[in-house]
């Protein structure tokens, strides 16, 4: 592509079209479904996937005469959100209605908030896979409420276009939404990328939405523009519901490309609203925001403001988990782990719980890490489960570690063990007791062995004795053969050592 | 039985000395709806198998595990929903709607024991001061049939003058109960906003909108009022009464300070009410009560705030009017665009177009702060200026109305004379504030209404000083339906 970007560059990067350097700005927005037992303002049950329209009621239906009643649990859950970006908490926060007309939105009107969010002013600091961290201002954090789901029928893509009629599943109306909006701060689709990951992993360890990109509990639009570096920002598209990570960095890229293609075409970039097809790579306008809707926002009287008080976001500041970068940092400075073993860990919750777990039992921070990001993960992400699902209890994990330390198991036997251990859910010491795999660690039983091969090799031995240190590991492979690789390799290299003296 | 005599605390002392069972009762009142709704037309729809069944089942309680109200009829505005009975707002829009739930006010109601005769005619969706905007049919004022009953809620105030029903509720955003009940020479209160739930209370301007009793004399509405006051989960803007009313047993005003509303007797005011108000503050003063003139310079503003605001939120609350999941949608729309069009086009009458429009207007980018965000203010001064005049007297008092109820048509063609009917009624709404209107008099043989405004939540003692001068007021003599029906 011509806006060809650098990657894990923190400092302003971009593209470089033809006709020189291309400055790429990029802010998200994301949308996050919030997994409170109930809606945002009804006590419907929040679900995903079930029959249509069997959680409503009048509220969320927005039968003539109902009202909404805030849900607390998500004004706690999206306090939760904001405390974690670091955004200040408004004393006074109040929603607002933005009125449109849509099958989807039954009261024509959708509950947010406007010109007084729950949080502003946050940031989170991204940190890129060479370790490099970039922090990304977060603009708001701010509560509302879910549409319905329009189900296209007939026609050939599902889409609304050429479809014969829609159907409108109000299950999800009213599920509780926080919008974090971010600053332009990213420059590449690999930053954004990395914040939308990043973003999801503390979200998900803050235990308040499911954060499920393909379900739609996290939703992504991007706003994106291009310019000279240094010139007033571009004219900016906004790609809409982009529902996977990899989407979301293809479709700017895509964009991005665009843009600088029309600019050097000598073209203008026009406001609009964008949408990229996965299946085409290709970008398609939806509507020009120079038609977009004016959504008449006012205060909705139908609620009373939100008054918090700085007990209350004490209170809410006291239950958050310790957050991911300040995992990061203590798994560095406490265990010694590599900033990539780090961040991995302290990415994801329930397995950095995991790997105190397994190192605080093993008393080995860095072989516990390498075996949690390793072995364990690889299993974890080709089986498609978390951790908590995971055969290999914490407990059995440090129970092979021990086997490994003492010498019982070389690392390629560990391995074998563990695969066994993954399928058959059974301690290390019992896979290795019943199935006689384990070391050969008695000398006498190795010097047998070793002498045996030492006078069949006279050869090698004249030239060992000589000095060529490289024959040793001809005389180790011998060994191996015969132990079918079960020899303490230390004590092999050691008797080899011996014997080869003559 | 003289139908006209009986209030709903008669009704329910017959009840429960056992003169007269339930179903004798509703009957009575079916009858006389049957006697002169066709000239009157307060009601949208006579629920007669409900209420008696609702009757018979009360017939079939012993009296002693009765409650107090049990048995008791009472009429609704059309646009409280009441579960599976069709609820219009007197709009096309909402033929054949039936609400899947209860309105609050009329659980509580239904708890109570009270029986639901039917709804009644209103303006469309509340948005008219004469019920001439009903979709519907018109009601005419049982004092003059070829007089309105006021508005929005004609059908509630024609019903009790004609005693089709003891009682109704009816609901007030900018005098739609104490504008009718003073054309129609009853009792109506509009409390202070939050203290009745609005949870099913078909909105028009949420912000002002509050449900209200519209009786025959002050102490019905204070027992009405306590029935279906009260904070509600459903409805976060509700708070309830301070304690539970009681019956007003004030006859004296000894010691209560009353100012008259200098801006509410201008040129607006028609002489004939001017002279009936003068003689209610003659009898505040010869029960004791002291009477000042007071200025409120924002009040004048009112009307003008009040036509930004609720149009706004008016034009909001509208908009779930679409034809997707109730009520009315057009048939042979092209596409979704088009079948809103089409929908809204044929189900909404002229004024509440009007009013959406003017709402879509002064919400729109580049206007709202010089519509709405000074509407806004303007409210807030109001609201100050009360204030400093509750700092001076215990209660505001004016015509509740500048006329007499006015000829049927006289107004239809000018929306502003018509909003003028509202002048002196509007800034309590503006303020949250509570205010009855009780009859005060006659003029040319027309009622006319005295208002008193109170402080926030001072209903208690509000209802106490209603009734004192209610004991010195009264009217002398019964609508011409009363003679017609007989």
């Amino acid at each position: 592509m011509s806006g060809e970007t650098r990657p894990h560059s923190p400092a302003p990067g971009g593209g470089d079209g033809t006709s020189g350097e291309w400055e790429v700005v990029i802010g998200l927005e994301i949308h996050v479904q919030l997994s409170t037992n109930t809606k945002m303002f009804c006590s419907c049950p929040v679900t995903f996937g079930e029959e249509p329209n069997t959680h409503t009621c009048p509220v969320c239906l927005g039968h003539p005469g109902t009202l909404p009643v805030a849900n607390e649990r998500a004004v706690e859950y999206a306090t939760r959100i904001a405390l974690a970006l670091g955004c200040r908490i408004a004393d006074h926060t109040i929603f607002h209605r933005k009125n449109y007309f849509y099958p989807d939105l039954p009261k024509a009107y959708q509950i947010s908030q406007y010109d007084l969010p729950l949080g502003v002013g946050g940031h989170l600091d991204v940190e890129l896979d060479d370790g490099s961290v970039f922090p990304v201002g977060v603009t708001r954090v701010h509560m509302e409420e879910d549409a319905g789901k329009l189900v296209h029928a007939g026609g050939a893509t599902g889409r609304i276009h050429g479809a014969d009629y829609s159907l409108v599943d109000f299950n999800r109306g009213g599920t509780p939404l926080v919008e974090v909006v971010s600053e332009p701060d990213m420059r590449t689709p690999e930053q954004a990328r990395a914040y939308l990951t990043q973003l999801k992993g503390l979200l998900e360890h803050l235990g308040v939405s499911d954060v499920n990109m393909e379900e739609g509990s996290l939703r992504c639009d991007a706003n994106v523009s291009v310019r000279r570096p240094g010139a007033p920002l571009g004219v900016k598209t906004e790609l809409k519901n982009m529902n996977s990570f990899r989407y979301v960095q293809r479709g700017l890229e895509a964009e991005i490309e665009r843009q600088i293609a029309a600019l050097e075409d000598g073209e203008r970039i026009v406001q609009a609203t964008v949408h990229f097809d996965p299946v085409t790579g290709s970008i398609t306008t939806l509507r020009s925001k120079e038609e977009a809707h004016d959504y008449r926002y006012f205060p909705e009287p139908d609620l009373v403001p939100i008054e918090i008080d700085e007990a209350y976001v004490e209170r809410v500041r006291a239950s958050l988990p310790e957050l991911p970068a300040a995992r990061r940092r203590r798994f560095v400075a406490d265990y010694g782990l590599q900033a990539g073993d780090a961040g991995i860990l302290a990415a994801n919750r329930p397995l950095g719980d995991y790997f105190e777990r397994v190192a605080e039992l093993s008393g080995d921070a860095r072989l516990s890490a390498n075996w949690v990001t390793g072995d364990l993960s690889a299993h974890l992400n080709s089986a498609g489960v978390g951790v908590e699902e995971s055969a290999v209890a914490p407990e059995a994990l440090a129970g092979l570690l021990a086997l490994l330390g003492d010498g019982t198991l070389s690392s390629r036997l560990a391995k074998e063990v563990f695969q066994v251990m993954l399928e058959t859910g059974r301690e290390a010491e019992a896979i290795v007791r019943e199935r006689g795999v384990g070391q050969i660690s008695d000398a006498g039983e190795l010097e047998e062995i070793i002498a045996a091969i030492v006078e069949a090799n006279p050869g090698p031995t004249e030239e060992f004795r000589q000095g060529r240190e490289k024959v040793l590991s001809f005389f180790v492979g011998q060994v191996m053969k015969q132990t079918k690789g079960q020899a303490n390799p230390q004590l092999v290299n050691e008797l080899l050592r011996k014997h080869l003296a003559g | 039985m003289d139908v006209f005599s009986l209030t709903a605390r008669a009704c329910r002392d017959l009840l429960g000395s056992g003169e007269v069972s339930s179903t004798e009762l509703v009957e009575l009142y079916l009858d006389q709806v049957e006697r002169v709704d066709d000239r009157v037309g307060s009601f949208l729809l006579v629920d007669r198998d409900g209420a008696l069944a609702q009757a018979a089942a009360v017939d079939a309680t012993p009296r002693d595990e009765r409650l107090p109200w049990e048995g008791v009829p009472i009429a609704l505005k059309d646009l409280l929903c009441v579960e599976g009975m069709e609820t219009t707002c007197a709009s096309r829009i909402l033929k054949g709607y039936r609400p899947p739930y209860d309105a609050t006010v009329v659980a509580k109601l239904r708890a109570a024991g009270l029986i639901f005769l039917g709804k009644l005619n209103m303006d469309e969706f509340a948005m008219g001061s004469s019920t001439e905007n009903s979709s519907v049919q018109l009601t005419r004022n049982p004092w003059d049939l070829e007089r309105v009953p006021g508005g929005s809620s004609g059908g509630s105030a024609a019903c009790v003058a004609a005693a089709q029903a003891p009682w109704s509720l009816g609901s007030d955003t900018g005098g739609s109960i104490r504008q009718p009940a003073s054309l129609c020479g009853v009792v109506g209160m509009k409390p202070t906003y939050g203290v009745v739930s609005r949870y099913g209370l078909i909105a028009f301007a949420s912000s002002l909108d509050q449900i209200g009793p519209l009786t025959r004399d002050v102490r019905d509405a204070a027992a009405l009022l306590d029935l279906i006051a009260g904070n509600d989960l459903m409805d976060s803007t509700s708070v309830g009464l301070p304690a539970p009313l009681v019956m007003p047993t004030r006859t004296d005003l000894t010691g209560l300070r009353f100012g008259v509303i200098r801006e509410f007797l201008g040129e607006a005011c028609e002489p004939g009410v001017r002279e009936v108000f003068d003689g209610a503050v003659a009898a505040i003063h010869a029960a004791g009560g002291m009477c000042e003139e007071l200025q409120l310079p924002s009040v004048e503003k009112g009307l003008a705030a009040y036509y930004i605001i609720a149009p706004a939120e008016a034009s909001s609350n509208l908009a779930r009017f679409d034809g997707v999941r109730f009520g009315h949608r057009s048939e042979g729309a092209v596409d979704l665009i088009d079948m809103y069009n089409r929908t809204r086009s044929e189900g909404f009458g002229e004024e509440v177009k009007r009013r959406i429009m003017i709402g879509t207007y002064v919400l729109s980018s580049g206007y709202y702060d010089a519509y709405y965000t000074q509407a806004q203010k303007t409210r807030t001064l109001i609201a100050d200026d009360f204030r400093r005049a509750f700092g001076r007297v215990d209660y505001l008092i004016s015509p509740t109305s500048p006329t007499v109820a006015f000829g049927i048509g006289e107004r239809t063609q000018d929306p502003l004379a018509m909003y003028l009917s509202d002048l002196c009624t509007i800034p309590a709404n503006l303020a949250g504030l509570p205010a009855i209107s009780i009859p005060a008099g006659l003029s040319h043989g027309l009622p006319v209404g005295l208002q008193i405004i109170g402080p926030h939540f001072s209903e208690q003692g509000l209802l106490e000083a209603a009734y004192a001068v209610e004991q010195r007021l009264g009217l002398s003599a019964l609508p011409s339906i009363a003679e017609a029906g007989r």
